[in-house]
């Protein structure tokens, strides 16, 4: 007991005595902390944003009520909307109306455009057809269900299972689009990340050598008294350990400045930032504090083996 | 004057090759050291010892001499086991320390002190806590680290300097701490390299007198110099190596009377050397 109070005192006072190489070693420990703090969140947001997309991925399928064709009556509709969710592997089936197919439509543009919409529309009515949107259980069953909806006619053509069916879009295409896109950026935020996290660990380990190098005479008379090698490392370790914990708090402070005075108010404007299922701020500091303790209490004591050899 | 006559007419007397280890009630307990025909060959050929065969018995005052190179060093490290013999046995205590285990290797060094020519000591600490920490290393209780310490920086004349780090400390002074770090926790066998190298003649001699009374305390002391005009006028058995090998081994300590006190010791060397001014401090 008396040992672990030796060991943190001389730890504490190592920390003291050399202040330049300490002050370093927590600086580095702080960069890569705040790297990884940074990068954690939005790699996951980016994963967050392509699993939303494939989310959306469905088939729409359109009526054939567009432009001044008449309107199809309430029972057609009701029945093949039965038809739809009778298909294997269909999870939901969702109606459409022209009214809100429009209102879809004008969502899309700035709100003092969208009274301007429908007269700029061809036609003397809502030209839009109303739709079904179709959700699969699972992505990889969408082809089915389409076969399912449009099975190949006698004459090899798409034949409809209904007659109000005008067209059946798949909107794997776009997210196929889209899935490409996030994934590529995510690619490239994962390799830069490894990249720099390789850095980082690198930076901390040769700072780490370099303190422990100024004092490599040190350790070579603890070893010509007869210390152990472990009497000499548990010092080292606690060193490397508060460096760790001190670099650590400061990449947190520095991450919640940022996270409350930029990413906070922008978080109702943007969409990209407000995805809900990214690692909690608390949790995040508790895993980056770890990583940071573990990284350089290791690294102290893994860069002394080799002024340890007998 | 009449000191100088005495000691010259034991001077003349021829000396004797007998050794004190042959002495017969000695021989029941191991020698503290012992070297069977060790050659240290460095990587690269450089022959370091070649079959040197000694013993040093406990109790004994050793001089190591030879030129730069000759190899005092490398012997000094393979009893600590800095080195390790390319062939041959080192038997500290009557156990060969060659085949000691690694993790041994520590508990070996607690038992034998040792004092280098650059002193060794620990740089952000104070002279207490140089000491305290010859202690600590073997886990002593913190109610022994404080008894012996201020026993041990007594004994090399160090007290008033307790809280002082070792780059405020003249090299006189540091040698000392060297010593009295060594001794703390009264090892069988100190070994000494070059503890003098860098020291004026009269440090030198405060520093002999540390380990006189050092030796005086029953420790085997082995000091290796390449002083020689010191080591003739200290008067104890000197070995002798040149290129690796024993070239002569002395048993002087006949010529002098065992029971000299370390001030009477200091005096006659001062006298001897021609110098004048005692340190007061011992």
């Amino acid at each position: 007991m008396g040992r672990i109070f030796f060991f943190i005192r001389e730890g504490l006072r190592a920390l003291r005595r050399s202040a330049a190489p300490s002050l370093a070693a927590i600086v580095t420990v702080a960069v890569m902390v705040l790297l990884l703090g940074v990068l954690i969140p939005v790699l996951q947001t980016a994963n967050g944003k392509t699993n939303q997309v494939r989310d959306q991925v469905g088939l729409r399928v359109f009526l054939t009520d567009a432009y001044s064709a008449p309107e199809i009556p309430q029972p057609q509709i009701a029945e093949l909307q039965g038809k739809l969710e009778a298909i294997p592997h269909v999870a939901s089936v969702q109606f459409v109306n022209k009214d809100q197919a429009l209102k879809e439509l004008g969502g899309q543009f700035e709100e003092k455009n969208q009274a301007n919409l429908i007269t700029e529309l061809p036609g003397d009515r809502n030209p839009l057809p109303s739709s079904f949107n179709i959700q699969p259980d699972d992505l990889s069953n969408l082809p089915g269900i389409r076969a399912a909806i449009t099975p190949p006619g006698a004459n090899g053509q798409p034949a409809p299972i209904s007659q109000i069916i005008d067209e059946v879009n798949d909107s794997r295409d776009e997210a196929n689009k889209i899935t490409g896109a996030t994934s590529a950026v995510r690619w490239i935020l994962g390799v830069l990340s490894a990249l720099l996290l390789v850095a980082s660990l690198l930076l901390v380990g040769n700072t780490i050598r370099l303190s422990i190098y100024a004092r490599r005479r040190e350790v070579e008379v603890m070893r010509l008294v007869g210390a152990t090698n472990w009497f000499i490392r548990w010092p080292f370790m606690v060193e490397g350990l508060v460096c760790g914990l001190v670099g650590a708090g400061i990449a947190i402070g520095f991450l919640l400045l940022g996270k409350t005075v930029i990413l906070d108010p922008l978080k109702n404007d943007f969409n990209l930032i407000n995805s809900g299922d990214t690692i909690g701020f608390a949790t995040l500091a508790l895993v980056l504090l770890c990583v940071a303790m573990a990284v350089s209490a290791m690294g102290s004591g893994l860069t002394l083996r080799r002024f340890l050899r007998i | 004057m009449a000191r100088r006559q005495t000691s010259e007419a034991l001077r003349a007397r021829p000396r004797t090759t007998r050794r004190p280890e042959h002495l017969t009630e000695q021989r029941a307990r191991p020698p503290i050291v012992e070297l069977r025909r060790v050659t240290k060959i460095y990587p690269g050929g450089h022959v370091g010892l070649e079959h040197v065969s000694l013993r040093v018995d406990r109790g004994e005052f050793v001089f190591l001499v030879g030129p730069t190179g000759c190899g005092k060093t490398t012997l000094i490290k393979t009893l600590i086991r800095e080195l390790q013999p390319t062939e041959g046995e080192v038997l500290i205590a009557g156990r060969d320390i060659a085949s000691l285990p690694d993790k041994k290797v520590p508990q070996l060094r607690r038992r034998v002190g040792t004092v280098f020519q650059d002193y060794k000591l620990l740089p952000n600490r104070t002279v207490y806590d140089n000491v305290a920490y010859a202690l600590q290393v073997i886990g002593a209780s913190r109610s022994e680290i404080r008894k012996k310490v201020p026993d041990a920086l007594r004994l090399v004349g160090l007290a008033d300097k307790v809280k002082n780090y070792p780059d405020q400390l003249s090299g006189g002074e540091q040698q000392r701490l060297s010593v009295a770090r060594a001794f703390v926790n009264h090892p069988p066998l100190l070994l000494a390299d070059e503890p003098t190298g860098n020291l004026d003649p009269n440090t030198s001699v405060g520093i002999m007198q540390v380990l006189y009374r050092i030796n005086r305390t029953g420790t085997t002391v082995v000091v290796v110099t390449h002083d020689r005009e010191m080591v003739d006028k200290m008067r104890r058995r000197v070995i002798a190596l040149d290129s690796g090998r024993v070239v002569r081994d002395q048993a002087a300590g006949t010529s002098t009377p065992d029971d000299e006190s370390t001030r009477e010791f200091a005096r006659r060397v001062r006298e001897e050397m021609g110098l004048d001014d005692e340190d007061p401090r011992y």
